[in-house]
């Protein structure tokens, strides 16, 4: 990955807001370069989130096309006081992405980097590093020793139960991050999906993941939407949405809450969430603005409930 | 071809007493079994062993010059890592020649508390490189690492020569399709997965319904095939079922399918994988004494650089089709 040159920045929103901080990206599907880079520039400008996470985290045969965009989506969103983070790749298995993820922790210079696969935590110990939502953090135990290796941030696994949530937020240990809007991820392959669905293969994959900005819909075989295919990567087709539930995570001591990018209007979500958590707008609200803003979306919260991924539950937690 | 200069380990199924002195009686070097609770990732009704049936099967297997792994490969629950605390105690108190774990605290817990307790890496832990699988070596001295079911052969090799500990893959039986470990496909239908549960896709949320003249299977409510009159119902794992994208029905994940490596068995060896591992600790004993009888024979002969005997496995595999999955590149 080539990285911008890097620059004295005074502290980010980020590291002075004591609770309550939303997290935006990495955009995980295959958007166009142009796409991409002016979907971060809009972030940088007008967005109320205190951190953006950059980088390719499904597929490494989409990376060249963000990276020439890369170092001046860094420089803009820095410049806008925005805390950068480089994600790094879920499933590394090819030596050309062995390679990129050595390069990727050498060269962050002082970008904090999250890893999605232990393939780079020993590369990232010893320094303050995130670790994300693809590395398995179900206990205090994990947490313990990720935390001794320099994690200091830890976005959880999306079916973490709000039970398990609370425990690890009370261990005090890192601040921690439960993924709140968007599309889940829920499973990675070696195999591509999007690729087979279109009788092909991987390594002859035309690309035609960059066909579905929100993902491939997959239906079960009596029209129900289920799933969403991402190239390598399987999604649900509900979009997580726990405007509901930031007060009482935020109350068991989450710091911080991860939106994912869709097509929608990214801006207005992060201002939803935004005005949700410092109180300005009641859950109801703000859910049904959320309805409104993604109309083709049907919502759930079940994993945070302690159930069914799919399900939506309109009771409050605890 | 010519003989081997090291030998191969076969690591078979034993989800109960009576498989594990089937799968020793038909030739494993050594089986792999879980106590009968959430701490291993085949937490069947039925199915896996208590203390006295472990301390048991130690015997039986010492006896006859076999080696018992014990899986305890869930993720521990937040704030109640006991159970899985004491299923390591066990291990270590009844003397389980290696204990198959994913977790990294139950690691730490692991290696700290029990030093001489040999670790080997579950293939729950998806460590899929060799600077994954350095890490885990070095932080717990972990000395075998199972490998998720992405790699080639080919990758299996570059691997093999670049890391200081056995390597142990699948060669028969069910077929995860997905990153093992990190698959939360089962949990988003059901409410149960595979890391916190220790099942995937659970027959307590199976149902078959007859429509018409057909047969629907669902999981947790969604539909995940229909099958004609006189079609053998499968059962509905998730990711074999058939699913519909831009109006297109297919099995979009993988046909329900099984793996079977024999025919790239002998490049599997020649990677420098040491240990060989057949799936099916929910299969029966008659199941496990015919798999490992013919993987013994083919191991055996391969050993001696023999051309390995033909076996006719169709009838014991899932639907009767196979695949050398993701060893294969255009898997992929």
């Amino acid at each position: 990955m080539t990285l911008p040159p890097l620059r004295l920045i005074p502290p980010s929103p980020a590291r002075q807001r004591p609770a309550g901080a939303l997290s935006m990206g990495p955009v995980l599907f295959n958007w166009s370069p142009d796409r991409w880079r002016d979907f971060h520039f809009r972030i940088a400008d007008e967005a109320p989130v205190d951190t953006v996470h950059l980088g390719e985290m499904v597929c490494w045969k989409r990376q060249p096309f963000i990276a020439p965009h890369l170092a001046e989506v860094v420089d803009r969103l820095r410049a806008a006081g925005k805390e950068v983070v480089l994600s790094s790749l879920a499933l590394v298995m090819s030596e050309r992405e062995r390679e990129a993820m050595r390069d990727l922790a050498a060269g962050a210079g002082d970008l904090m980097v999250e890893a999605n696969d232990l393939a780079i935590t020993a590369d990232l110990a010893g320094r303050r590093h995130a670790i994300g939502p693809m590395v398995n953090v179900y206990n205090e135990g994990t947490l313990a020793f990720l935390s001794r290796q320099g994690a200091c941030r830890v976005c959880l696994p999306a079916e973490l139960p709000a039970r398990a949530v609370g425990v690890l937020a009370a261990a005090g240990l890192a601040d921690i991050e439960v993924q709140a809007f968007g599309r889940l991820p829920l499973a990675l392959s070696a195999r591509c999906y999007h690729a087979r669905s279109r009788s092909l293969h991987k390594d002859g994959c035309q690309y035609v993941c960059a066909q579905d900005p929100d993902g491939m819909p997959v239906d079960t075989m009596d029209g129900r939407s289920f799933l969403t295919v991402n190239g390598t990567q399987t999604m649900s087709s509900r979009y997580v949405d726990l405007l509901a539930e930031l007060a009482a995570l935020k109350e068991m001591g989450v710091g911080r809450f991860r939106l994912w990018p869709q097509s929608c209007d990214m801006v207005a979500v992060a201002h939803l969430f935004r005005d949700c958590l410092d109180g300005r707008i009641d859950p109801q609200e703000a859910g049904e603005r959320l309805a409104d803003l993604v109309p083709e979306a049907e919502f759930a919260n079940g994993y945070i409930h302690g159930r069914e991924g799919h399900a939506r539950v309109a009771e409050p937690l605890g | 071809m010519t003989a081997l200069s090291r030998p191969v380990e076969l690591v078979c199924p034993a989800g109960t007493p009576a498989a594990l002195r089937a799968a020793i009686d038909a030739g494993a070097d050594s089986v792999y079994l879980g106590f009968r609770d959430e701490t291993n990732a085949r937490n069947f009704p039925g199915l896996n062993f208590n203390r006295e049936e472990l301390a048991a099967g130690v015997d039986y297997a010492h006896g006859h010059g076999a080696k018992v792994l014990l899986a305890i490969n869930t993720f521990p629950r937040a704030g109640q890592p006991e159970a899985w605390h004491k299923a390591v105690d066990d291990a270590a108190r009844l003397k389980v020649d290696a204990i198959i774990v994913a977790d990294l605290g139950l690691c730490d817990y692991a290696a700290r508390k029990h030093p001489d307790l040999r670790l080997h890496l579950s293939v729950q832990a998806s460590a899929s490189s060799a600077e994954a699988i350095r890490f885990y070596h070095r932080a717990f001295n972990i000395r075998r690492a199972v490998l998720p079911r992405v790699l080639t052969v080919q990758e299996i090799a570059a691997l093999c020569a670049d890391v200081p500990i056995e390597m142990e893959v699948f060669i028969f039986g069910g077929l995860c399709v997905m990153a093992e470990g990190r698959c939360a496909l089962s949990s988003y239908a059901t409410g149960k997965s595979p890391n916190m549960n220790g099942a995937c896709s659970p027959a307590s949320h199976v149902r078959y319904i007859e429509k018409g003249d057909k047969v629907e299977s669902q999981l947790g409510g969604f539909t995940i095939n229909t099958f004609g009159a006189g079609e053998p119902a499968g059962y509905p794992t998730l990711c074999k079922g058939r699913f519909e994208t831009n109006g297109r029905l297919s099995y979009l994940f993988e046909e329900p399918t099984s793996l079977n490596t024999f025919a790239i068995l002998p490049d599997l060896i020649a990677a420098g994988v040491t240990a060989f591992k057949i799936e099916g600790r929910q299969r029966g004993r008659a199941y496990v004494a015919n798999v490992v009888t013919a993987f013994r024979q083919t191991v055996d002969a391969i050993g001696r650089g023999e051309a390995p005997p033909v076996f006719d496995l169709d009838g014991i595999t899932e639907g009767g089709r196979q695949t050398a999955g993701a060893y294969e590149r255009n898997w992929r």
